[in-house]
């Protein structure tokens, strides 16, 4: 154990050491949580969309007002059949519409769900899915605050088609999204460069000459990037909270949980990593290619997996950062239970197994 | 036996770097493994350390097997790599104390072994060894390797790349250590320290040369050196080149070394026939030959 | 004689640090000229001032001609450098990095063609021109290396620490190729810490703590101090 303490301790020393490592610990995940979160919000500002009010009703004009309200919407037109939407679509004046069924304010007074439907024009599918993540947004205060007695945010069910590009999923993106890659690069990254610096080093010689066994050596090396990442994804997520008002509907232990999760799943692909390339720049770039790329393009990140040609489909299952995504959107977005991300932890677990496994295996008591 | 070699072969691809070594090297002996870059050393060293595993051949290092005992021999033997192999971004009490831990061990236990070499950079633990000088680097990885009072010390070109002052320094700490019951088992590619050691082995592409006393070795030579200086190294070297009984013919500083091919000749044949090619102070001497010419004479053949 | 390199109070220094204290010498045409030191003595600072990659603090320093303060870039076309750490490039073959040094000394590909003809064949390379420079054993590196830094026929050769580590009969082989671009005028300035490759200089100067302690020929040096090497003569300096 005195070793163990020992071996962390030094870890601790070459991460505080290195200057250039700190900002990529602490100062990449400010900047980028910013730049996406201003990114996305001057995106919309003032979007202009029409409404299909078929109910007419208190509840439905409220939601309207309320979207008049923002800053981010301007009500251009309100139609008054289905067959207009298409046309006010090509007139590419409007970017969405909003229409409410018949009976919406009675469905909601009944507890029952009641059809809101969104409709996008998704052919830039980004900024159609933060329109709808922003209406979306809006309706969830809505339901909250005026709707408080005996309802829940469900009740206002909405149900978002996109044209063109119909299945996009409806969340709010970016923050998982951001949160995942910056759990990756930090874990997996830091991870696999600082085993490999000792390989190149030399130093790594001497510990394999030492008694240290291999797994003192590998939970030394994640032990103090396990605290660092925590701290990162605290960052993360109250940034997104007090910078964008981001509402964190579920349960913030089961964040904490499934974070924790997910960072050793990304510590494990480091040792992978790791124990595959013998210089810092292979890891690098291992981490780079195969990992950086992958999780900003495939994971659901920035590109919808539905929208993606079917072999990209299989492929994004490999990826550990599409299942996180998903866990996160559950948690923040959705607020539902650990029943609905379930499978998504047991598939994490099992890769983080296998990783393990395999690190472990092929870690070398040997050089070459 | 501290240390016992038997038949060792190691190849990489289709490079035999180290090609049927057998060696034995007694307990407390200060024992030089001397030849050039790419000779094999470190390779030798490595299976030594158990961080290679031989082809074919077996060793034992203190008693342990360096395959089957990894583990124990690991925990008896002190290496220090070619490479300055110590944390750079660690300061020098950092770096003695991270080593002192894993091995179970701390400074104190072993003071008085590493005493006379840390002394020295005591004065400077604050620093980190990335800012270090060559010599002081060398002294502080020794003492890293000598924190757990190792049976056998294996030291991988220590002296390489450093200046002589710290050069001499090191060798008269090894002199010392030698003294307090370690095996010290240390590589170079230069000649001139052979005599410093016990016994030496020369290795040249893979394979041992000769192992003997540095005495021994140049006693035992059976040819003549002829040392010749004169107003032109470089004219005499073209002159001998093309002479009929040069057997070997290489520069030296500001003389050469001859070696005759005729078992018995009179050097100053050779004067006379380098001033009959026009060249002119020439003073010829026989000389006990030094390391450096046994080796290039063994390695030849 | 002809002086092809003159250092007058050559001076280079960091905030307050002196790295090297004016130093004065003179290296005459054809010469071996050794310059030793101590690691930290500032051989390194030195000689980067003299090849033209850093500018003295004080002083001046003329190399083949060249004034190093505000010539530097005629002193860099009329001077070859080769080190232990970088000579050539390893994923090139002999005649691709020959080439490549060629050109950026401004030969053309004629002559170019001539002396890569001429390398080859001095060094015994026929059977290897299309092999990566990497698949070459060290000695020969070295040997093709030395050649390369004397493809434009300069003045000085500047050699840093050519030989250490190298097997004993390479380093003589070495040694031969020097002394005969030596004999055909070239001046040669070695800086070493290894003294047994400066037993083979000419003259030899002794830096010790930024400034020249001895400069000499060996065996006056040897003499001098009444020791038989120079390793002790440099041991009796640096102490």
């Amino acid at each position: 154990m005195k070793k163990f303490i020992g071996f962390v301790q030094k870890e601790f020393y070459h991460i505080f050491r290195d200057k250039r490592s700190l900002f990529i610990l602490f100062g990449m995940p400010i900047a980028q949580i910013l730049l996406f979160g201003f990114a996305i919000s001057n995106e919309i500002n003032n979007v202009d969309i029409a409404v299909l009010n078929k109910a007419d009703d208190k509840n439905s004009i409220e939601i309207i007002e309320n979207l008049q309200a923002s800053k981010y919407f301007n009500v251009l037109e309100e139609l008054q059949s289905e067959k207009e939407i298409e046309k006010a679509f090509q007139k590419g004046k409007i970017k969405a519409v909003v229409t409410f069924e018949k009976d919406f304010a009675k469905n909601l007074q009944r507890l029952q769900a009641s059809k809101l439907q969104i409709i996008t024009d998704a052919t830039n599918p980004n900024i159609a899915n933060t329109i709808t993540n922003y209406i979306n947004s809006i309706l969830t205060k809505y339901s909250h605050i005026s709707l408080k007695q005996n309802t829940s945010p469900e009740l206002v069910g909405t149900e978002s088609r996109m044209l063109f590009n119909p299945a996009l999923e409806s969340v709010y993106m970016f923050v998982p999204g951001v949160m995942t890659v910056i759990l990756m690069l930090v874990s997996a990254m830091m991870t696999s460069i600082s085993i490999t610096r000792e390989k190149e080093v030399g130093s790594m010689e001497i510990l394999l000459v030492s008694p240290l066994k291999p797994i003192t050596v590998i939970v030394g090396k994640v032990v103090p990037y396990i605290f660092l990442s925590i701290i990162n994804a605290t960052v993360i997520v109250l940034l997104s909270v007090f910078v964008f008002q981001m509402p964190i509907v579920g349960s913030l232990s089961w964040l904490a949980l499934e974070s924790i999760l997910f960072i050793i799943t990304s510590l494990s692909l480091g040792i992978l990593i790791s124990t595959l390339s013998s210089t810092q720049q292979t890891a690098m770039m291992i981490s780079l290619m195969g990992l950086m790329l992958p999780t900003i393009l495939l994971s659901g990140f920035i590109f919808p997996i539905e929208s993606m040609p079917l072999p990209l489909q299989v492929i994004s299952n490999i990826i550990p950062a599409k299942w996180f995504i998903i866990i996160l959107k559950s948690i923040m977005l959705k607020g539902v239970g650990f029943g609905f991300f379930w499978k998504e932890t047991l598939i994490l677990l099992f890769m983080t197994f296998v990783f393990l496994s395999i690190s472990i295996k092929k870690y070398k008591i040997r050089l070459a | 036996m501290s240390l016992h070699i038997n038949n060792i072969s190691k190849s990489f691809k289709d490079l035999k770097a180290v090609k049927h070594i057998s060696l034995e090297v007694k307990e407390n002996e200060l024992f030089g493994l001397i030849g050039p870059d790419g000779a094999g050393k470190t390779t030798l060293f490595r299976i030594l350390a158990s961080l290679l595993l031989p082809d074919e051949g077996s060793a034992n290092v203190a008693g342990f097997d360096v395959i089957k005992d990894y583990k124990k021999l690991r925990k008896n033997i002190g290496y220090m790599p070619g490479k300055f192999s110590l944390y750079q971004d660690l300061t020098v009490e950092e770096n003695l104390n991270f080593f002192a831990t894993i091995f179970d061990t701390n400074i104190e236990e072993n003071y008085d072994l590493i005493k006379d070499i840390y002394i020295q950079i005591e004065p400077f633990k604050k620093r980190k060894a990335g800012d270090l000088s060559g010599g002081m680097k060398q002294k502080l990885a020794l003492s890293c390797a000598l924190i757990h009072k190792p049976k056998v010390l294996f030291l991988d070109e220590p002296t390489t790349g450093v200046d002589p002052v710290s050069r001499k320094e090191f060798w008269d700490m090894l002199k010392k250590l030698q003294k307090k019951d370690i095996t010290i088992f240390v590589s170079t590619p230069y000649m001139d320290e052979a005599a410093l050691c016990d016994r030496i082995a020369f290795i040249n592409q893979g394979e041992i040369l000769q192992v003997d006393t540095p005495s021994a070795i140049v006693k035992n030579f059976a040819k003549e050196v002829i040392n010749i200086r004169t107003n032109s190294i470089y004219k005499s070297l073209q002159v001998l080149g093309k002479y009929q009984y040069t057997h070997s013919n290489y520069p030296f500083g500001e003389s050469l070394h001859y070696m005759d091919s005729r078992d018995d000749f009179d050097p100053n044949e050779i004067k006379k026939h380098l001033e009959d090619e026009g060249i002119e102070d020439v003073e010829v001497q026989l000389i006990t030959p030094e390391i450096e010419d046994i080796f290039m004479e063994l390695s030849r053949e | 004689m002809e002086t092809t390199i003159k250092a007058t109070n050559l001076t280079k220094s960091f905030g307050d640090f002196t790295a090297v204290d004016k130093l004065n010498f003179e290296v005459e045409k054809g010469e071996i000229f050794g310059f030793l030191g101590a690691n930290g003595a500032g051989k390194t600072t030195a000689m980067k001032m003299l090849i033209g990659i850093s500018k003295p603090s004080a002083g001046d320093a003329v190399v083949a001609g060249y004034q190093v303060s505000n010539q530097a870039e005629l002193v860099k076309k009329n001077i070859g450098y080769m080190s232990q750490k970088f000579a050539l490039y390893d994923d090139l073959n002999i005649k691709e990095n020959i080439q490549f040094f060629g050109g950026i000394y401004g030969l053309d590909s004629k002559s170019i063609e001539v002396k890569y003809n001429r390398v080859v064949e001095n060094l015994g390379l026929q059977d290897y021109a299309k092999q990566l420079v990497r698949s070459l054993p060290l000695g020969w590196k070295q040997k093709l290396a030395f050649s390369v830094a004397l493809l434009h026929q300069p003045k000085i050769v500047f050699l840093d620490e050519p030989t250490g580590g190298v097997d004993p009969v390479t380093r003589r082989q070495f040694w031969e190729l020097i002394y005969e671009a030596a004999n055909q005028g070239t001046t040669i300035f070695v800086t070493t810490h290894y003294m047994d490759e400066a037993e083979y200089c000419d003259r030899i100067s002794i830096m010790v703590e930024g400034e020249i302690k001895a400069l000499d020929t060996p065996k006056v040096l040897k003499k001098e101090f009444g020791v038989s090497s120079l390793n002790d003569v440099f041991l009796k300096l640096a102490r």
